[in-house]
């Protein structure tokens, strides 16, 4: 038996190319006769356009085209964004890809001006006069409901995008009737901008002969945005596009979704004839990279005197943007409301949650997308539940956990929960950071002046949304299974093609191991594909934490179907019945005669010659999997945040992090315990850090790296991470999903540690990025009685 | 990022960039061009010539004239870090330039070009007021020299004239019984200061205050120099309680700063603290 890559900690494969420059992003390609686009933009919130005079810009050296939206009329396609989530009700105002006489937001695309190179493209686009007549603009999603908010769609009043709910009201009412406690908190989840590092791009390549489009995008789901683009933006079939993406520098969920760029440039391909390319600038990325979170919520919990959850209830305003991004309905409503039942046994829920649209970024789904809000309602709560009733934090997480043998758990917000062990993730973790010593520790500082505090996140997160029709049931417009082809070539070398779309996953890596188990092919023979429309079937693409639950269990599907067909043909080779055949590390064999076996790639070549097949098999050896699963799957654990807080500056130090989580099985711990630690930080940020501010009149202040801070390397700690495995019963590697958890869990454990850090002050709250004037407002407030 | 089209000029002599410069008044000094560049990029500087003087031999260099070491314009940020002779004679200037941006930053940005530019978050105005540096600066009718403390006119506005360069900072070695230090409370973001604070404290044989000094970046839009504080402290033990007692009751900033991230108020409370911690060191280094 040959060693086992699952589970196995190898380097990525991807790396060698990403960290010498050698990787080709979309930006880096180049293609003959190619132009340049670069959009003009609203520097208004919201504006009427009085008129657009591109006379001077048409009439500069190297300009091929000055585009408006009168012009994408003209030449009659669809010229719209879709939305692709739909709910009860749902406004769904149109989104035309250029605007038209209305700009809604700092960064809506007003016109293009497409150039033989850059800096005409620029220089024409600042030539570009238009018009504006500034009018009132609202930012906030609470405010944006009130009599009087200037309207963003005029057809939308109130500017409510949907009025939402989940659970039941009357129970969850009667529980606080009969609480003989509550926990109550107004919390913000404070608004962030995604930043991966490689801008968007597209480079669109019209044929105009054979009418076939070629787009080579910064994409997270090549398939989605062929449909999208074929549906309502550009008017061309589906078969007639086909979408590539190249190495991608990252998405976070800001590649997930169709943007008007992708089909501005595809029609200016269209009506030029020529290949024209986009890349946004980091400026732009700030301006139009769909934005996260942005909730306003009330949120309260009712315990009964010995601590044990009656019910939750939460009302939130979540911000849409000034148009509904292709899933943002979805993020706070089926990604949030479903969640809130936590890890905890809650026997009434109610939710409702009011979407709002505001003269800002579109919103939609951002790393986590929905759970780290809903985490950060339920952990917040519970300790500010554990202050009320005067217990460790601790202790009213285990009076309230699911139990172990309680699975499969319904919860009262549809989710039926497949396993779980969370106090084992928890006691591991108070194991590891030796919660006793801390708590002693953080007592002898605090009579030294020092303050230190400590948070818990026992969180849960729902990924690999599925299956289809349930996802479909609530409003999807898209499938959630996901495909693979497996295909073993004459010589025995492997290529998979996958309908995952890796931008820093590690697909290469992962992918290649599960397959060199499956076929007992070592990992060096074996290609994984992915990323482009043309070389893969029909596939979903790489978010919501879905690839390797999803993607990756299709695959090992495939590679079973391929191992299965392979056995047929070596009993025939071997002159044995199949069942008397055994597999083991890429030999066929007859029981007991290891000796004359059938390798893998010998029953391949076989299977390419077809000379000696068996009757009624097809020639080659390939097979096809698409793979729907039967439920979502559950990561949970705990993590745990030690800050020290720093009361004459209000500056919080991350002074540890541990991470227990439980992933299911592992195929790459190394890959894992990095997705960990990226996650983390990426909370950390939204928890000490990132906040995407507008004025009140629609300016986005924060809109450079300048003012927003994305955390660095010097911010954090080295981060402790750990694992418990509780497989996934029902799908074939027992896999969760790992690349949200950390942003997910991470937030609330941080905001409980510092307030935990400033209990001798009274502080109950602190809203996110705990900056240290905020903290030293908190502590001064106490201190002159202004405070809580 | 795409700036528009302007005139490129590298001239080999100071005496050529100067008569440059007479010649283009539209024209803006480019020395490490980390300051300049980015706001051509984002288009929010548009000048119709650069004159790019980072090149220049006359510039580049630190030289030990005894008294004062003189620092070339054009000299690195990262060649400051890491100069012995800096280190050893005015470690103050070598702490505070350690403390900008990053490595990237510090390999390309120069100390003339970060004076001239007189953003008010940056590390090196405060350090060059707090050690009473001399500017050198060269101009069509001459050199002349102007001290720290008239060099800093407003935010981002020094007593460099548009056809004038600046060629040299001369700072003061540093004796034995004197230490120093910079500190910064640094933006998230940005890396600049919210507020930095430079220390200098001399001591008496017998272990007093000889004389102190602390300027502050990041408060306001000129670099501040807490005189009030230092004189204060003159004479005194320098233990905790004098200098927490100093800052205290003597630290005024006038006309702070204030923004999003971090209010008047707020940036008055950091500069106490900052000041405090700063003199402490400065203090303890002082004393070996």
């Amino acid at each position: 038996m040959t060693e086992k890559l699952f589970g196995s900690a190898i380097r990525r494969r991807e790396d060698p190319r990403l960290i010498t420059g050698a990787a080709k992003y979309t930006d880096d390609l180049k293609l003959a006769n190619m132009a340049y686009a670069v959009i003009v933009r609203s520097p208004y919130a919201h504006a009427r356009i009085k008129n657009i005079d591109t006379s001077a810009a048409a009439q500069m050296d190297g300009v091929l085209a000055v585009y408006t939206a009168a012009d994408v009329k003209a030449s009659g396609i669809p010229g719209v964004v879709p939305v692709g989530w739909l709910l009860p009700n749902l406004k769904t105002p149109e989104h035309p890809i250029l605007a038209v006489d209305t700009v809604r937001h700092v960064g809506d695309a007003v016109a293009v001006v497409v150039a033989t190179e850059r800096y005409a493209a620029y220089d024409a686009a600042e030539a570009v006069h238009v018009e504006y007549e500034p009018l009132p603009a609202v930012a906030n999603p609470a405010e944006a409901v009130k009599e009087g908010a200037p309207l963003v769609h005029e057809d939308v009043p109130n500017n409510i995008a949907f009025d939402w709910e989940i659970g039941d009201k009357a129970k969850t009412d009667a529980a606080f009737d009969r609480a003989a406690h509550v926990a109550r908190l107004d919390l913000v989840n404070n608004r962030l901008i995604p930043n991966a590092m490689e801008p968007r791009a597209a480079l669109a390549d019209f044929n105009p002969i054979t009418e076939e489009l070629i787009l080579y995008m910064t994409t997270q789901n090549p398939h989605i945005h062929r449909l999208l683009m074929s549906l309502a933006s550009i008017g061309l079939p589906e078969h007639k596009i086909r979408v590539i993406a190249p190495e991608v520098g990252g998405g976070f969920g800001s590649k997930i979704h169709h943007y008007p760029d992708e089909a501005i440039v595809s029609w200016c391909s269209m009506q030029l004839g020529r290949p024209v390319k986009w890349t946004a600038t980091r400026s732009e990325t700030y301006q139009t990279d769909a934005h996260g979170r942005d909730h306003v919520t009330t949120a309260e919990m009712a315990l009964d005197e010995d601590g044990k959850i009656l019910g939750l209830r939460v009302n939130t305003f979540a911000n849409m943007g000034a148009y509904l991004s292709t899933f943002a309905p979805a993020v706070p409503t089926y990604l949030y409301g479903t969640l809130m039942s936590g890890e905890y046994t809650i026997p009434a829920i109610y939710c409702h949650v009011v979407g709002t649209f505001t003269h800002t970024t579109v919103v939609d789904a951002y790393r986590g997308a929905g759970r780290p809000e809903a985490t950060f309602v339920i952990e917040r709560l519970m300790d500010q539940a554990a202050r009320v009733m005067g217990l460790d934090p601790t202790e009213i997480r285990r009076r309230n956990f699911v139990p172990p043998d309680q699975f499969p758990f319904q919860t009262q917000v549809a989710l039926q929960y497949d396993s779980g062990n969370y106090e084992g993730a928890l006691n591991k973790a108070l194991e590891l950071i030796d919660y006793e010593k801390l708590r002693a520790e953080q007592a002898k500082l605090r009579e030294q002046g020092r303050h230190i505090g400590i948070g818990f996140s026992t969180y849960i997160e729902a990924c690999g949304l599925a299956p289809s029709a349930v996802v479909g049931s609530l409003g999807a417009q898209a499938g959630q299974w996901e495909s693979a082809v497996v295909r073993v070539h004459a010589t025995g070398k492997v290529t998979v093609f996958s309908g995952s779309s890796g931008h820093g996953q590690g697909h290469e890596t992962t992918f290649a191991q599960i397959v060199a188990d499956e076929l007992g092919v070592p990992y060096e023979d074996i290609d994984v594909i992915e990323g482009d429309t043309s070389q893969i079937p029909h596939g979903w693409g790489t978010y919501g934490s879905r690839s390797a639950a999803v993607g990756g269990s299709a695959i090992a599907v495939g590679a079973r179907k391929v191992v299965e067909k392979a056995r047929k043909i070596a009993a025939h080779l071997l002159e044995a019945a199949e069942e008397d055949l055994v597999f083991e590390s890429g030999k066929f064999y007859v029981k007991g005669s290891p000796d004359k076996a059938q390798t893998i790639q010998e029953v391949a070549l076989q299977a390419y010659l077809a000379h000696n097949l068996p009757e009624g098999i097809e020639p080659a050896l390939e097979a096809t999997t698409f793979y729907d699963p039967p439920n979502f799957v559950y990561p949970f654990g705990t993590h745990i945040a030690v800050v020290e807080v720093h009361p004459d500056t209000g500056a919080v130090e991350l002074v540890r992090y541990l991470a227990v989580d439980d992933v299911g099985n592992i195929i790459n711990p190394l890959i894992v315990n990095g997705q960990i630690h990226g996650g983390v930080a990426q909370g950390v940020g939204q928890a000490l850090y990132e906040t995407a501010v507008y004025d009140s009149s629609g300016n986005l202040l924060s809109g450079s790296m300048l003012d927003y801070a994305v955390p660095k390397a010097h911010f954090l700690p080295s981060i402790e991470t750990a694992h418990t495995v509780t497989p996934c019963p029902h799908n074939p590697l027992g896999v969760k999903g790992v690349g949200e958890a950390g942003a997910i869990a991470s937030p609330a454990a941080v905001v409980n540690a510092v307030v935990d850090a400033l209990s001798p002050f009274g502080v109950e709250h602190i809203d996110m990025p705990v900056t240290p004037e905020k903290v030293w407002r908190a502590i001064h407030g106490q201190a002159s009685g202004n405070g809580r | 990022m795409y700036p528009p089209k302007f005139d490129y000029h590298r001239p080999s002599s100071v005496q050529e960039a100067v008569s440059l410069l007479q010649q283009n008044p539209e024209a803006k000094v480019l020395a490490g061009g980390h300051s300049l560049i980015p706001l051509m990029k984002m288009r929010l500087a548009a000048p119709a010539a650069v004159v790019d003087i980072g090149r220049i031999p006359e510039l580049k260099g630190i030289e030990d004239r005894g008294d004062s070491l003189v620092i070339g314009a054009a000299t690195t940020y990262h060649e400051i870090e890491t100069s012995d002779l800096v280190k050893s004679k005015c470690s103050l200037l070598a702490e505070a330039a350690s403390h900008i941006g990053d490595r990237q930053v510090r390999h390309r940005g120069t100390i003339g070009g970060n004076l001239t530019h007189a953003d008010p978050a940056s590390d090196l105005p405060a350090t060059a007021l707090a050690l009473g540096a001399t500017l050198h600066i060269a101009g069509p009718g001459g050199s002349r020299s102007v001290k720290a403390a008239d060099f800093f006119l407003d935010l981002m506005t020094t007593d460099v004239h548009p056809d004038e360069i600046l060629t040299a900072v001369e700072v003061p070695v540093l004796g034995g019984n004197t230490g120093s230090c910079y500190l910064k409370f640094e933006h998230p973001a940005s890396g600049y200061a919210i507020c930095g604070a430079a220390a200098l404290v001399t001591l008496n044989s017998d272990g007093s205050c000889a004389s102190a000094r602390l300027c502050f970046n990041g408060v306001a839009a000129r670099p501040q120099d807490a005189s009030a504080v230092t004189g204060a402290l003159v004479g005194t033990s320098l233990d905790d309680a004098a200098i927490d007692q100093a800052v205290d009751s003597h630290l005024a900033i006038t006309d702070p700063m204030g923004d999003m991230f971090a209010s008047e108020e707020y940036r008055l409370e950091l500069a106490k603290a900052y000041g405090k911690q700063a003199l402490k060191t400065a203090r303890d280094r002082a004393r070996g």
